[in-house]
């Protein structure tokens, strides 16, 4: 199918484009920028006129649900969520049920996602076994299956040996290894950040040292067998500075942050918001803005939705009892978006930290819209309003904190290898 | 934010789930309610008709006897109709969300619910899905507030002590995890009471607990020093377990208000305590029963202050 | 129109109660305007029994209407009333619903001898068979008036209409 996209402001950080170019695209990839080529026939011609036109956006975590936790959501709604959100990429975490410990797993999987021809899936293999922290996974079968890199999810890998040999034999095949760094003992039972708001509700706490001792722990035994590590979730200042420290010692290691802890705090729980549980916690101001500092100077890498659709019936609970996460393919765009315009971030390095950042994580090809790269393109009307509603997600999941508000970045148009995907319902 | 869950749009009292966000105006009212309930306690026919016809319900998710039947007492004297569930034993067991058990009795024609649990924010959330003409109260909801207990705690300050302006008040003991404590020192730097202390060591003392408007002590000479109201909390036997304390012993031996501990606090100071006492563990008997404490008071003051928080509510 | 005097009207019903008193009679008034009443009567009729006071709040008919009022002033019974004669004195009788609370009140004490109500002004419209034995002056007033009295900081007492 021969695309033209017509008029939309083109943005392709990697390449360092942005101006008005029209893309045009044929057998699933990108044939020319700018110019037509000699005797383009186009199937179908996108008006992007007050367009932005992007790479689709990559998520490095986004969680369908499937196998297993299929009465939360199912790869059917949270595929049709992602292209809805402009993201052509995502990266899905281990902790599936069962967890993605098997070579056969991760197949069924990636041939179901694959199947329903929406966005590319990149699953994270589990780094033990039942991500029970005790034995290591067949890394390079569940590898030649088509995990991504290895994850431990949000299961507690207390064993400072485990963690080492997990790392030395991962570093074995090159193959990254994403952590969140969380100290089981310190967080056991938390389910806030250990502070002002935690104490005034009488929720059981988690301090940022939770964070930092666990984050030491990863980046030292890290140095020590030469593993790539990415660091998932960070949370607080302390955690960020360290990341920081690291990289200047020239350190391999990445790190990203959920989009939601850009912008909210310990303050949004408000009178006991389960939206507002999540993990890890919304911890206090000075964090948050942290935060929001360090992905604009670039020690955060990226940015991610890590998408959690939780059912009602698991939020409609006392907090603590509530299921932590929030849905958010939908949101990322748009979320990053206000974080630029807060922060005095210019459109294409927000856009950067959303599709060339997260693809340089993974180590994938896409996340530009060069010559002869897979036609994977978000074209989004960065001024249109929309209002965060059950209605308006097409996600299971309508958990957010931001439900009620009122946000601007529309998806307009979302293709995939030069399909259209999705296209917005005026 | 959101608007205060707890008044109607008249600005009226509609739940009380917590004395934070409630003005002083709004908790003197209550107090002031309360005295001429005081009286009717001293009468022989201990009733009065105001609730007729009103069902209350005791919806204890976490079991307690002596709140449940102070708000039992309280009810039934001012006529309504009482009805206790153990919902511990029933329903939850079966995996009956806490919303749905709400929505089952507010079918049968409850006006109020007055309702304990283990988890924080409990009772904010049953406030937030019953039907408008529903009251909530909450009687505690896990380390968050117990706001009739603070109210009556005022009640009992006010009267042995006449001002709030003036005190020193020191409240003794696992901060961290009492409900109590949270509630009183809302009430009272509500109210204008000038310092409010909590003594206890680091281990149960929560993350910026000065935040709320407090002094903290680690040191019982020191903290008690010139108080005119000491409160002790309750020390559970979980903190030992817990790794939060070595032993009951030695809590009482730094911690436990013994005579010579409240020899440091003003010589008309006045001692409470929310109970259920732990003798020799916070407390020593002879401090319990001596002339300085107003223990028993609070009961019965207790008892005051629930009929006239459900007398506001109904009246709402 | 003219309003009568309240102290006059006072001195009035301390005439007409003085015959009917025996050694087993009460005086309790009905806060706020009935316990000042029956303050200056008590002392005038120089009763032995002590005075009696009465907050009809928490036996008020309109509670599901009107809520809990804002003031509400502890009722005092510092006499037994099993088998009492007790003269009931409020400043206006109007509709009878207060009259009929503190009846009620009273029975919460225990069992009276008898109940006999003196008001220093009636004013007609009864919505309950209610009436006073003893009664300072009858006025004619219409719905939306009210007629209450007042007390000055020396202690004298006065009628005042107000719309």
């Amino acid at each position: 199918m021969k695309i033209h996209i017509k008029n939309g402001r083109l943005i392709d950080p990697r390449n360092e484009i942005d101006a008005i170019k029209d893309v045009f695209i044929a057998a699933g990839k990108i044939v020319s920028v700018g110019v037509a080529p000699e005797s383009f026939l186009a199937n179908r011609v996108l008006d992007a006129t007050g367009l932005v036109v992007c790479p689709g956006l990559i998520d490095l975590s986004a969680r369908l649900r499937e196998p297993g936790l299929e009465y939360k959501a199912t790869l059917i709604s949270e595929m049709a969520a992602a292209v809805a959100g402009g993201v052509t990429s995502l990266v899905c975490p281990p902790d599936t049920d069962p967890p993605l410990d098997e070579p056969g797993l991760v197949e069924m999987l990636k041939y179901r996602a694959k199947s329903l021809n929406q966005a590319r899936v990149y699953p994270l293999g589990a780094l033990t076994q039942k991500l029970a922290g005790t034995e290591l996974t067949e890394m390079a079968e569940l590898h030649a299956a088509g995990c991504i890199a290895f994850s431990h999810a949000d299961a507690p890998l207390d064993d400072t040996l485990v963690m080492l040999r997990a790392m030395a034999y991962a570093a074995t095949f090159g193959f990254t290894v994403w952590l969140r760094p969380q100290d089981a003992a310190l967080s056991r039972n938390g389910v806030a950040h250990d502070g002002e708001v935690a104490t005034r509700l009488g929720l059981p706490s988690i301090p940022s040292c939770a964070e930092t001792i666990a984050l030491s722990t990863i980046l030292q035994l890290a140095r020590e067998t030469g593993a790539k590590v990415h660091i998932c979730r960070l949370s607080s200042l302390e955690g960020i500075e360290m990341v920081r420290a690291a990289k200047q010692q020239g350190m391999a290691v990445s790190c990203d942050v959920g989009i939601h802890h850009a912008h909210l705090s310990e303050m949004d729980i408000g009178f006991f918001d389960s939206n507002c549980h999540l993990i890890p916690p919304l911890r206090n101001l000075r964090d948050r803005d942290a935060i929001r500092a360090a992905l604009k100077d670039g020690t955060v890498d990226a940015i991610c939705s890590d998408h959690a659709p939780v059912d009602d019936d698991a939020k409609i609970l006392p907090f603590a009892e509530s299921e932590a996460g929030a849905t958010g393919l939908e949101l990322l765009l748009p979320l990053t978006l206000k974080w630029a315009g807060e922060m005095g971030v210019p459109l294409n390095q927000a856009i950067k930290k959303i599709t060339a950042d997260p693809a340089r994580i993974l180590g994938v090809a896409n996340g530009h819209l060069g010559m002869g790269q897979s036609a994977d393109i978000c074209i989004f009307d960065p001024e249109a309003y929309w209002k965060v509603e059950p209605k308006a997600l097409k996600s299971q999941g309508k958990n957010t904190p931001f439900l009620g508000v009122e946000l601007q970045g529309k998806v307009r148009y979302t293709l995939v290898d030069g399909h259209l995907v999705y296209e917005a319902a005026y | 934010m959101p608007n205060n869950p707890q008044l109607n749009k008249n600005g009226e009292l509609q739940h009380l789930l917590t004395i934070e966000g409630l003005s002083a105006e709004m908790l003197r009212h209550i107090l002031d309610t309360a005295e001429p309930f005081v009286s009717v306690a001293e009468r022989e026919v201990k009733k009065v008709p105001l609730l007729r016809g009103k069902a209350i319900f005791n919806l204890f998710f976490e079991p307690s006897t002596r709140t449940r039947t102070t708000f039992e007492i309280a009810a039934k004297r001012l006529s309504a109709d009482v009805i206790n569930l153990n919902i511990g034993a029933s329903s939850q067991s079966k995996g009956e969300t806490l919303l749905d058990t709400v929505d089952n009795l507010a079918a049968m024609q409850a006006d109020m619910f007055i309702v304990r649990h283990a988890q924080s924010g409990a009772a904010h959330l049953i406030a937030s899905h019953v039907a408008p003409h529903i009251h909530v109260v909450n009687a505690g909801d896990g380390r968050h507030a117990h706001p009739t207990q603070g109210l009556l705690d005022m009640f009992t300050i006010r009267k042995f002590k006449k001002e709030f302006h003036n005190l020193r008040v020191a409240i003794v003991g696992d901060v961290m995890h009492s409900r109590v404590a949270r509630s009183q020192i809302h009430a009272l730097t509500t109210l204008g009471v000038p310092e409010v202390r909590v003594i206890a060591p680091k281990t149960l003392l929560p993350a910026g607990v000065e935040h709320l408007g407090v002094h903290v002590y680690n040191d019982m000479a020191k903290g008690l020093k010139d108080v005119d109201v000491v409160i002790m909390l309750r020390l559970q036997n979980e903190r030992m377990r817990g790794a939060m304390l070595p032993s009951a012993q030695e809590y009482f031996k730094y911690y436990g208000l013994t005579a010579d501990k409240l020899a440091h606090a003003k010589s008309d100071a006045i001692v409470m305590h929310p109970g259920p006492m732990n003798r020799g563990v916070e407390i020593d008997s002879s401090v319990a029963d001596g002339k300085q404490s107003v223990i028993l008071p609070q009961v019965t003051f207790g008892i005051a202050v629930r009929m006239a928080v459900m007398s506001i509510l109904a009246g709402s | 129109m003219q309003l009568p005097d309240a102290e006059m009207l006072l001195q009035e019903l301390a005439q007409q109660i003085r015959p009917h008193l025996t050694a087993n009679s009460a005086l309790v008034g009905i806060h706020t305007g009935g316990a000042w009443l029956a303050q200056r009567l008590h002392r005038q009729l120089g009763l032995e029994i002590p005075l009696g006071v009465l907050d009809i709040t928490f036996y008020r008919d309109d509670f599901s209407k009107e809520g809990l009022h804002p003031v509400v002033k502890p009722s005092a019974i510092p006499f037994a009333v099993e088998g009492r004669d007790l003269i009931l004195v409020d400043d206006v009788l109007y509709t009878g619903r207060t009259v009929r609370a503190a009846m009620n009140e009273l029975f919460d004490y225990g069992r009276p001898g008898s109940i006999h109500l003196a008001v220093l002004v009636d004013r007609g419209g009864r919505e309950l068979p209610i009436s006073a034995r003893y009664v300072g002056a009858a006025l004619a007033l219409v719905e939306n008036q009210n007629i209450q009295l007042e007390q000055d900081g020396q202690g004298r007492l006065s009628l005042a209409l107000s719309n």
